[in-house]
């Protein structure tokens, strides 16, 4: 049945296309949430945190090295290779392997990032072992068969296909081009019909041999188990594993500003999006960017833009602005959707905004209550479930950030002050920003 | 008045779900879940888009966003601040048969979060000033989510033509022409008639206990007076029917087309005993995912379609529906897809499910509700939307037994029950071939 909702689901997700590193807050004090460092004979390390209240067990990991490892002229490759570990595995067929799963009761997935392969695995305890079997196949012997490859690529490209003449996808791909040329980040993950064509079962072999190893791995897993038998666990499902990967190295980068897009369709609505120079997590200004970011736009119900846009003249029913990371660029975006005879009302709206923030920064009591907001909803945020720790704890440790950051954080985000914020504002939102406009030419201005 | 849970065997069976009434007659619920110091709570109400008056489709809705706008005591964008303060996260909802309203916040802030959502109960000021600019954002959110998106358009009209005399087929987010009339009057009578605590369920998730739920409910919602009482909720009921329907969206958007077929099937509510259960598996053993039926032989074994699959929607008020659907791959025709998708349908009317593919069904329907319990906000919903369709918390604890319980011969009983091939809706999805991309549509 669908469902109605104030805020649009996912609208304070990432706009552009990159993958996101959530600044991390940090928890309440109460939150002594344990995570233990386990680390197995053959080196391979996890972080745990045990819970018994659930009688289910959640895996989750990632090799480092996602889309951007795809050979030039075999673009998708990783993509397509991430749709087919549950495709057959050792000796058992596609029929066999999924059977097993089934009858284990275990979910398995794996997706492709821009900068890691992700995996995961949710399983009920007391079948883990049949679970982490499969799991362990799937890692080290998928068989990429010809006739499965052959339907998830046709899966794959009836997608795309199926995108071609979506306004929404034909901009989001000239936007990832606009702002990032000929970088592997201007790539669409899923690749083309031409480039999937050309993919064939000894490229993905030769890809999961290159990015699959101890060296990029990181794993973190919540639930009903001990130290001791993860630690069996993990050797068992990763120890086959060489001990490191072969990546091809990605240049750093950074969005291309100054520039119009302008995607002409008559639609309903117009959307606008802007991008600005973002920080890296690894900046010192990082805190003080993600706060600045979060005044601006970046907290749906409170923020100046929510509020001007769309709390005060109904512009919008959606509106925000987030710092998106990925391992070699860095950016800040505004998206909106609003109507076509006020959208050049709303461009100048937002802009006005983000010269106010450049001009005056924040309040004291804006950054207050910022702080308060992204110390406190830490855990609201990402540790609300299995899958949310064990996603939060892969994040922090391919982040390198240390297994005391989420205590740290909250220092860290409790020294910003209001000079940091003003002078972070100015750095990045000062320049020109690339616009993207999807819709019908803006009225009241040429063209 | 306290859920014992220790009689029924069943996965849920230690989670010790206390389910209560206050005095004013306000239903509440508390799943203890202690695994990170958050708590959710969520407040229905039994009111949704089928309960809305005639011509003014959406109110429920626009209603749902103007519950942010103030009360007397607080003014419009102090209880979002005081929960973006806390860091919480909070969000509403509105469905045919229910309005929520929830914020996720550490246990500290309950008893606030509280206080909030019980002072909006009663107390919310109405003015002009803020009605229209959100009647601006009701109308984007239309926007955005039905007349910018060739599939909401088609899942808009299909509805509209499942359904021919229950509620159901209006849009919950309204029609246009209605929404741009709704003014301050609507929602305020709207209102007053559904939100008084005897109307509404409280749903409480997390790291609390049900003693302290108790003694902060009681202190906040249940100082507000009982409302007067509700009629039953009835709504006008379907007639028979007895045609085929086909309702075709081209649009130049669309490159891959789709097809789907629905029907109207019962609810937990109104069906036999067993019955819901029955169809729940059906959809499950017949598209419930890569095991199912469809997926292995229309997307593997014969390479017609790129994806494919069933559902049913049983926890609603009223009878609901049961969909199939598919989408073409590479060569293949879109009515090859409906033909073969037809035929998984007549095999199973004609010669049922095996005992293994139900014991398999089986097995996955109660894993998903061990798997559910791992979200918060998931119980949450699951149980409030449960009880504000004519469920019980018995029920819910009862349910996998229920589907344990279910035979071969009921699944094949029902598939031959309710999916008559002559009474359907079928709904098609097609480019338009001699559009270009950038044209106008429509």
């Amino acid at each position: 049945m669908t469902m109605f909702n104030r805020l649009p689901i996912g609208a304070a997700k990432p706009l552009l296309v990159a993958l996101v590193f959530l600044g991390l807050a940090a928890i309440p004090a109460r939150a002594a949430m344990a995570i233990q460092e386990v680390r197995t004979s053959s080196g391979i390390k996890a972080w745990l945190v045990e819970d018994y209240s659930i009688p289910i067990v959640t895996v989750r990991f990632a090799f480092r090295g996602g889309s951007t490892q795809d050979p030039s002229g075999k673009e998708g490759l990783a993509n397509l290779m991430a749709g087919l570990f549950d495709e057959g595995a050792g000796d058992l067929d596609r029929e066999a392997f999924q059977e097993r799963l089934d009858d284990a009761g275990a979910e398995m997935r794996f997706d492709a990032g821009r900068d890691a392969v992700y995996g995961s695995m949710r399983v009920l305890a007391d079948q883990k072992d049949v679970a982490f079997d499969l799991l362990r196949l799937a890692i080290e012997q998928p068989r990429f068969d010809q006739g499965p490859t052959d339907r998830v690529r046709a899966q794959i490209v009836s997608g795309i296909t199926a995108q071609a003449k979506d306004p929404e996808a034909v901009a989001k791909i000239a936007w990832g081009k606009a702002l990032y040329g000929e970088h592997p980040y201007s790539r669409q993950d899923e690749g083309t019909e031409q480039t999937l064509a050309a993919a064939k079962p000894s490229d993905l072999k030769a890809l999961r041999k290159r990015l699959f190893a101890r060296g990029n791995l990181t794993i973190a897993v919540a639930g009903a188990i001990d130290a001791g038998a993860l630690k069996r666990d993990l050797d068992r499902i990763f120890g086959g594993l060489p001990a490191e990967p072969s990546l091809v190295p990605v240049a750093e980068t950074a969005p291309k500003l100054a520039q119009e897009v302008r995607i002409p369709y008559d639609l309903p609505q117009t959307g606008l999006r802007l991008a600005y120079a973002g920080v890296s997590d690894k900046d010192p200004r990082f805190f003080a960017a993600y706060l600045m970011n979060h005044i601006l736009g970046g907290e749906a119900f409170t923020s100046r833009l929510w509020n001007e846009v769309r709390e005060k003249r109904g512009l919008a029913y959606h509106i925000g602005s987030t710092l998106v990371n990925s391992d070699h660029a860095s950016a800040l975006v505004i998206g909106t959707g609003t109507r076509p005879d006020r959208a050049a009302e709303t461009l100048s709206l937002v802009r006005a905004e983000v010269r106010r923030m450049t001009e005056e920064g924040v309040s004291e009591e804006e950054l207050e209550a910022a702080k308060k907001n992204v110390i406190g909803g830490y855990a609201v945020d990402h540790l609300n479930s299995s899958s949310a720790i064990a996603n939060t704890l892969v994040a922090i440790q391919m982040e390198d950030l240390g297994i005391d950051y989420i205590e740290r954080r909250k220092q860290l985000i409790q020294a910003v002050t209001v000079e940091d914020v003003r002078s972070v504002a100015k750095q990045l939102l000062s320049a020109d920003p690339a616009v993207m406009i999807v819709g019908a030419p803006l009225e009241g201005r040429k063209g | 008045m306290t859920f014992e849970a220790a009689a029924v065997e069943a996965p849920l069976g230690e989670s010790e779900i206390a389910n209560f009434l206050l005095s004013n007659g306000m239903d509440v619920v508390v799943i203890p879940d202690h695994r990170a110091p958050t708590v959710t709570q969520m407040v229905f109400y039994k009111a949704g888009n089928a309960d809305e008056p005639p011509g003014k489709s959406g109110i429920a809705h626009f209603l749902e966003h103007l519950m942010f706008k103030g009360t007397s005591k607080h003014p419009a964008g102090e209880f979002d601040a005081k929960v973006a303060e806390i860091g919480g996260e909070e969000n509403a909802f509105t469905s045919s048969d229910y309005t929520a309203y929830y914020q996720t916040v550490t246990p500290e802030a309950l008893g606030t979060m509280m206080e909030f959502e019980a002072d909006r109960m009663r107390h919310l000021v109405l003015t002009d000033a803020v009605i229209v600019p959100e009647r601006d954002v009701i109308l984007q959110e239309r926007r955005l989510r039905v007349e910018d998106n060739p599939e909401g358009l088609l899942e808009e009209e299909t509805q509209a033509t499942l359904y021919q005399n229950h509620p159901y087929r209006i849009p919950v987010i309204g029609w246009m022409h209605e929404m741009e009339q709704l003014d301050r009057t609507d929602a305020v009578a709207f209102y007053d008639r559904y939100y008084a605590p005897n109307n509404a369920i409280l749903v409480v998730a997390g790291d609390v206990d049900a003693g302290t739920v108790w003694r902060l409910a009681d202190k906040t919602y249940g100082a507000i007076p009982r409302g007067p009482d509700l009629p039953q909720r009835v709504r006008p009921q379907e007639p028979e029917q007895n045609t085929k329907r086909t309702v075709v969206l081209t649009d130049p958007r669309v490159t891959v087309p789709s097809f789907e077929k629905s029907w109207v099937a019962p609810c937990y509510r109104i069906t036999e005993p067993g019955e819901a259960e029955a169809l729940d598996l059906l959809a499950e053993i017949l598209g419930g995912g890569t095991r199912s039926r469809i997926n292995q032989e229309l997307v593997v074994k014969q390479g017609i379609a790129s994806w494919g699959g069933a559902y049913f929607q049983g926890r609603s008020l009223d009878p609901s529906s049961f969909t199939i659907y598919g989408s073409p791959r590479g060569e293949a025709t879109i009515e090859a897809v409906e033909d073969a998708l037809d035929a998984e349908v007549r095999k199973i009317i004609e010669t049922g499910v095996t005992d293994v593919e139900l014991e398999k069904g089986k097995n996955r329907l109660v894993r998903s509700m061990i798997f559910a319990r791992d979200s918060q906000t998931g119980m949450a919903s699951i149980y409030g939307k449960a009880l504000a369709t004519g469920s019980t918390v018995y029920d819910l604890e009862a349910w996998p037994l229920r589907v344990r319980a279910v035979t071969s011969t009921q699944v094949q009983a029902v598939a031959r029950k309710y999916l008559n091939p002559d009474r359907s809706v079928a709904g098609y999805l097609l480019p338009r071939e001699s559009a270009t991309s950038g044209d106008k549509r429509r």
